[in-house]
């Protein structure tokens, strides 16, 4: 857990901190330098155009991660208040907007995101907008299916007998138990989502290419390992595994702080 | 009166409770015996308006209940509480004794954290329960609580649902003791439910039984 939480930090102040300090701009492209090994002039080696993979990395966690996060919130907030409706609403309201749920999923995401940011220039906002259209149905599936259980049960049940008004039901009982759940599935959807961008951008439909996304870098990187660049599709990999593991860590570590019972246990 | 007139309920296609009526009356203790899986939780559930029957109707005090659970209007619905046999079940995880006892209050807007304890104390939770939360108590310490949640917004009628059946002698002689003060100061009605008919001799003014679906007999 400390392990996580020091490379997120470590992360995070370098993405913080790296773009304002750097002497050096990522974006220079330099032919006398391309496709150098790493060295202590370039740490983790240069890209086919000579760019420094390791500052590139770094710029391109940035922009992969916040159009992530984004995306992921969106889709987040959307599926969780579709679900939270048609769990306790129940009926007819409930019915109607799991048949959406089932005409949304019925179509290939991808596909289905391809055509939304075809709509749009390439931008971080049409990977946002195609991420979050495609990806609320399971953030949807998620919470009704946890609302469903909930309000059967007994505590729920005395607090509606107690006069509880749905929203105070809904805010009092069931997002605290959601919480977890949902917080889980958003960062489940980062990477997801990153994959996604990374795709996009691979079909020319992302982040426009001259844009340091960790996607683009591994897109660029994949077309020089056959010439032996194996740095610079490598680095711009690693920069997605090691924050996705540490988030996952990390969210594994908050879900069972919110549940009372297992933060007493975990504190014998 | 708290009452259901030929309330039928089915879980699918099976036929849980077939034409059977009821009657609480306010200031008495109505005993409801049946062996295990006749039915007598689900008929508590209707009179407490947590479950809707497929046919029958259920007053209180000649209100018709037209709506269920949450669609229920809320004057109708906190003035039946109903206390569940599993105090573990009943209550949110999450919430300290403090804040299960004061959440009928806090929803009502008429938090009091002096009558909070007061109820505690009538309960017979000691101060030093009521900041810890479900997993921390004992069942009857939990059940103590359910207690004094039921009679925070001073009901007219209480659905004991084998309320004391987890629970030892002292505690259920405690527990029932404190609906029993309660009923008498209050006037309200008290629904027994129980399989225990030494308890139910002891306490109910009178007794009826349910058995499978043959209704109830006097």
């Amino acid at each position: 857990m400390r392990a996580a939480a020091a490379a997120l930090a470590a992360l995070g102040l370098a993405v913080l901190l790296v773009p304002p300090l750097a002497q050096l701009d990522q974006q220079l492209v330099d032919l006398r330098s391309a496709g150098l090994p790493p060295s202590l002039a370039h740490p983790l080696g240069t890209d086919q155009v000579g760019r420094d993979v390791l500052l590139r990395s770094v710029y391109g966690l940035r922009v992969s991660f916040l159009v992530g996060l984004v995306a992921a919130s969106a889709s987040m907030v959307v599926g969780g208040l579709v679900g939270l409706a048609a769990g306790s609403l129940g009926g007819m309201p409930d019915r109607l907007l799991m048949r959406l749920v089932d005409g949304f999923t019925s179509v290939p995401h991808l596909l289905l995101g391809i055509f939304i940011v075809a709509l749009f220039a390439p931008s971080p906002v049409a990977v946002v907008v195609s991420v979050g259209v495609t990806h609320w149905t399971t953030a949807a599936r998620i919470v009704r299916s946890e609302v469903l259980s909930l309000r059967s049960r007994p505590f729920v049940e005395a607090a509606i007998s107690g006069g509880a008004s749905r929203s105070r039901v809904v805010r009092r009982h069931l997002l605290p138990h959601l919480a977890p759940h949902l917080l889980l599935a958003a960062v489940l959807m980062v990477p997801h989502a990153v994959w996604h961008e990374t795709a996009l951008s691979f079909l020319g439909l992302g982040l426009p290419p001259h844009l340091a996304s960790l996607g683009n870098m591994i897109n660029d990187g994949q077309r020089s390992l056959l010439a032996g660049d194996w740095w610079s599709s490598l680095v711009p990999g690693l920069f997605i595994l090691v924050p996705t593991l540490a988030l996952g860590v990390l969210a594994q570590h908050w879900r069972d702080r919110l549940t009372p019972r297992l933060r007493s246990e975990l504190s014998l | 009166m708290l009452e259901a007139r030929d309330v039928t309920v089915r879980y699918g296609r099976q036929v849980v409770l077939d034409g059977v009526s009821l009657t609480v009356e306010p200031g008495r203790v109505t005993g409801l015996a049946g062996p295990s899986g006749c039915g007598k939780s689900t008929l508590a559930r209707v009179l407490a308006l947590m479950l809707r029957p497929a046919a029958g109707t259920v007053t209180v005090d000649g209100a018709a209940v037209r709506r269920w659970r949450q669609r229920a209007p809320r004057g109708l619905r906190t003035a039946v509480a109903l206390l569940y046999q599993q105090p573990r079940l009943a209550v949110d995880p999450r919430l300290t004794l403090t804040e299960i006892i004061a959440e009928p209050l806090a929803a009502a807007g008429r938090a009091d954290p002096g009558r909070v304890a007061a109820l505690a104390a009538e309960a017979g939770l000691t101060g030093d329960l009521l900041g810890r939360r479900p997993h921390e108590v004992s069942d009857g310490q939990l059940q103590r609580a359910c207690v004094a949640r039921a009679l925070s917004l001073e009901p007219r009628y209480l659905v004991c649902d084998e309320m004391t059946t987890m629970l030892d002698a002292s505690t259920q002689a405690h527990l029932v003791a404190v609906v029993e003060a309660y009923r008498e100061r209050s006037g309200a009605g008290v629904l027994a439910v129980s399989h225990d008919d030494a308890l139910l001799a002891r306490w109910a003014h009178h007794r009826v039984r349910l058995g499978g679906f043959e209704g109830l007999e006097s």
